[in-house]
């Protein structure tokens, strides 16, 4: 290449004081960005590929974090080279959001709430280019228009929370671009979106390139992401680069043994075809061939009928109930024993609310639910008290569902103890033994959990759903939070206990690529029903219904030489299923494609 | 526009409430003719009082007639205001209507009420900001002492130390009374203590809380200024908690002034109320306390209104 490259970083070192010594988050990374490119950052969290990037906008300095070595030269607009580690706050101030822009990972908390659309968009015109009045106005109609929103002028004069979480990104995105920036820092800028938004925005940004010539620093953990995006690729482990070169290099070719462990452990969609039951992930050292395959029993262990719940939205002068969020509607199907069915879906589609419904941590409107021989929904509290022995749940948050002032041991045993199953030291012993069952050791029994990395936590979290033997578990979300090589470690981690135990799980999830690794039978939920249902191979190799095509279509492909057609870059507003009160639903009807593969009609 | 009048209705029936409950504690505190004219009148006289006003009829009754004669603005009469001396016996003097002497009040009492929080908002306010903005620096520090200070002084003294130093010592101030301007200062301050360091304290929590969400390190990221991410980001978001506690201390203002008027010998409703008490007063007592209530109603449904238009999120009833 013989251009000159519009960043370069050298030996780049950043630390963040602490009490004893100083933690060091980047050690000598250095890297180039070249006029136009994307280059994607990769790396799991702690990586330190955030605080790289943000040590480029000085702004590491606002959370005490400190840049003691290194340079970083950045190509300014009139041609003069500036070290921006030097650059006093002056110079900061004129580059940040004027000559480098930034997006960010959560769009909905990344936008002031309490200002509008409007005036957020134009601050940086007035800021920067000294606009004011219509020609603000004016500008910031164009950017919302290149960014393809809809009715741009209205939405000038929204709030944030008015818009869905794809459209807040497009405001952050345009924003970011509102001073025509040379160089565009990505942060995660699609984690926190559904996936069908997620490749919208992934094409918006892919054609902003091609029209604004901006180069892009696009920061990722998701390979997928990255193959489908980046000219060129730096990866990073622990605050150091451990690999760089062409996208194609470091999927096709890597050579570091992180990056290989990296793309191992990223579940691909379609390469379970000709299987039919799950797969182990394949982790460092272990080619996924080993399986001990969990085969499904033909006996029903769940039976959930016409479930229904509704959410009643009140207004009014008496506060009466005006409309319903229909949640889950008329939502049918069966979990065999030692089986995996998996709800899939975005969000607000009900996935989570039917988990619920079932556990009865929400008490449905409508429908029967059996579990074994028992109407769950008929059950009284004692009884139903003592059938959750039977049935346990694992949340998404494992920092959220761990109590932080509890020792572990007291956690997992807080059900034993509940159920008065064991006393004194024969509690520990239990406890200890499911420790050992899901990889953690003994030692850990009277740690707390803030001494635990994510993963060890999200095991705690399972051993404490395992600890009274139960025939089945809603795992909801339960491996979303966590990095790809552990969430790799957990999902076989419940595979082996699936075979091993006989369990059964009902496993909630966005993510396409793990549903088809670990399911047996798949649902696929939209607005409230089940669109289309059947065995894995059925739902992935075969899909009927449009819905569940375009989430496949939408999932980013592993391969660079597989890049997505320029899908539509307008985007379809998620109809939302409210109704007005009264409102009479259809029941769900379904055709019966092939034996079990139920298609929603109409 | 069906959540305002709601908030109205709830408060007007929060009223009546009040009333009443006034209303049956005064028939508790013993006989109210007694009270009146004192242990020394004769049971003619006493005889005579009750009929006139009323005090033979039946509990129920006179509530009745308490409340209608509310509706239409009539408190009734003072018990002292407006006689010569005390009560003749022959009741031919009326005494003076309760609710205008409750309304000559009022001014004092506003103008106290007001120059407090006058004080009390902007430095309460731009002290918690500051604070915030530098956490941990020399300057969080001194905010955090004075609020502290500010919060658990003890009012009285604190108002005698004023009086001592500015009024007796220095000769600057006069020592009470009401007046001019230099009248309303030493009181003034003696009330502004406690909100602003109420303020100060939720202000700097507030802030400190919103300083740390992304949308600031968005501002930051656009080359916004640090003063102008503090007050025009930050501040925005921190006002709903702020308001809240401006107007729980202005209601304080307005109906627990006594101490400092007392002391400050300020003709306001507080020292209104503790004559009308000592002085067994009883209709001057429910006016005083009605009003009241009226009006820290008033200041609440204020703070309500004005969430809405600090923070567009909140969408006023409607319950999801």
């Amino acid at each position: 290449m013989t251009l000159e490259p519009l960043v370069s970083i050298e030996s780049l070192r950043v630390e963040f004081p602490s009490k004893d010594e100083p933690v060091v988050a980047v050690k000598d990374v250095g890297f180039e960005i070249f006029p136009g490119e994307i280059l994607g950052l990769v790396g799991e969290s702690g990586s330190g590929k955030s605080v790289t990037s943000q040590a480029l906008m000085q702004l590491t300095k606002f959370s005490a974090g400190q840049v003691t070595r290194g340079s970083l030269n950045f190509v300014r607009r009139d041609g003069s080279n500036t070290d921006l580690r030097h650059a006093d706050e002056q110079q900061m101030r004129d580059i940040r959001g004027n000559e480098i822009g930034m997006i960010f990972q959560e769009p909905m908390v990344a936008l002031n709430p309490s200002l509008t659309i409007g005036w957020q968009l134009s601050e940086g015109l007035r800021i920067h280019r000294g606009l004011s009045g219509k020609s603000a106005r004016r500008r910031s109609l164009e950017l919302l228009r290149k960014v393809r929103i809809p009715e741009p002028a209205q939405r000038l004069r929204q709030y944030p929370h008015e818009l869905s979480g794809g459209m807040c990104q497009r405001v952050v995105i345009a924003m970011a671009l509102a001073c025509e920036p040379r160089l565009l820092i990505a942060d995660e800028p699609t984690t926190a979106l559904d996936v069908t938004v997620q490749a919208e925005i992934l094409a918006l940004i892919a054609m902003l390139r091609r029209e604004t010539g901006a180069a892009i620093l696009l920061i990722t953990h998701d390979m997928a992401v990255v193959a489908q995006m980046a000219d060129r690729v730096v990866v990073m482990y622990r605050g150091q680069i451990v690999e760089h070169g062409s996208v194609r290099q470091i999927l096709h070719r890597p050579e570091h043994d992180y990056t290989r462990t990296l793309l191992a452990a990223v579940p691909r969609i379609g390469e379970m075809s000709g299987y039919s039951g799950p797969r182990r992930m394949r982790t460092a050292g272990n080619s996924g061939k080993r399986d001990k395959e969990a085969v499904s029993g033909r006996e029903r262990l769940l039976d959930v009928r016409n479930l229904t719940k509704r959410f009643p939205v009140r207004g009014g002068l008496l506060g009466r109930t005006i409309a319903n969020v229909h949640a889950v509607e008329d939502v049918s199907f069966v979990v065999n024993v030692n089986e995996t069915l998996s709800l899939v879906g975005e969000s607000g589609s009900g996935k989570s609310t039917a988990g619920n419904c079932i556990l009865r941590l929400e008490e449905p409107d409508k429908g029967r639910i059996m579990f074994k021989e028992h109407d769950l929904l008929s059950l009284s509290r004692p009884v139903m008290r003592s059938m959750r022995r039977e049935m346990q749940v694992v949340f998404q948050d494992p920092y959220g569902s761990l109590n932080p002032q509890l020792r572990l041991l007291d956690q997992v045993a807080e059900p034993i103890r509940n159920h008065k199953l064991e006393t004194g030291t024969a509690v520990e012993d239990r406890v200890a033994s499911i420790f050992k069952k899901v990889g953690m050791p003994r030692s850990f029994l009277r740690r707390y959990p803030s001494e635990l990395s994510g993963g060890q936590r999200q095991r705690v979290a399972i051993a404490r759903s395992l600890i009274l033997n139960p025939s089945f578990i809603v795992a909801d979300e339960a491996v979303s939070s966590l990095d790809v090589t552990i969430q790799a470690q957990v999902l076989n981690l419940m595979m082996d206990l699936q075979a091993e135990l006989g369990l059964s799980y009902l496993f909630i999830s966005h993510d396409m690529a793990v549903v088809e690794r670990v399911s047996h039978r798949v649902a696929v939920m939209y607005q409230g029903r089940i669109v289309e249902i059947g065995s894995r191979s059925s739902i992935f190799e075969d899909p009927r219904h449009d819905y569940t095509k375009s989430l496949l279509a939408a999932v980013p492909r592993m391969n660079p030489d597989i890049r997505a057609e320029a899908m539509a870059v307008t985007s379809a507003t998620v109809e939302s299923p409210i109704r007005p009160a009264g409102y009479k639903p259809d029941p769900c009807r379904y055709d019966e494609v092939s034996p079990d593969h139920l298609v929603l009609q109409g | 526009m069906a959540y305002y009048l709601r908030r109205a209705g709830n408060s007007l029936l929060l009223l009546l409430l009040t009333v009443s409950f006034v209303f049956i504690a005064g028939r508790m505190i013993g006989d109210p003719a007694l009270n009146m004219l004192g242990p020394g009148a004769s049971e003619v006289a006493l005889e005579k009082l009750r009929r006139a006003a009323g005090l033979n009829d039946p509990i129920w009754l006179q509530y009745i007639r308490y409340v209608g004669n509310l509706l239409t603005g009539d408190f009734g009469v003072s018990y002292r205001f407006g006689y010569s001396v005390l009560p003749s016996e022959d009741l031919d003097e009326i005494g003076q209507p309760v609710i205008d002497i409750v309304i000559e009040r009022l001014p004092a009492t506003f103008l106290l009420a007001a120059v407090a929080m006058g004080v009390a908002v902007p430095l309460g306010v731009l002290m918690g900001v500051v604070a915030a903005a530098h956490p941990r620096s020399v300057a969080d520090r001194i905010v955090t002492i004075i609020a502290l200070a500010g919060v658990s002084v003890v009012q009285f003294w604190l108002g005698l130390m004023l009086i001592v130093f500015f009024a007796v010592q220095l000769g600057w101030l006069p020592t009470g009374g009401y007046g001019g301007f230099h009248h309303v200062i030493l009181p003034a301050l003696t009330l502004a203590a406690r909100p602003i360091g109420r303020i100060a304290q939720i202000t700097r929590s507030a802030m400190l809380d919103e300083m740390s969400k992304p949308y600031v390190v968005t501002a930051r990221a656009k080359g916004v200024r640090e003063w102008q991410i503090v007050f025009v980001h930050a501040l925005k978001n921190a006002a709903v908690p702020i308001i809240t506690m401006i107007g729980d201390e202005l209601s304080a203002l307005l109906t627990g002034a006594i101490l400092v008027e007392k002391i400050f010998a300020w003709p306001g409703i507080g020292l209104l109320i503790i004559d009308s008490l000592t002085r067994s007063d009883l209709p001057l007592i429910q006016a005083s306390i009605a009003v009241v209530a009226t009006l820290v109603v008033v200041v609440n449904l204020m703070v309500d209104f004005s969430y809405r238009l600090v923070n567009p999120r909140i969408k006023l009833g409607t319950r999801a």
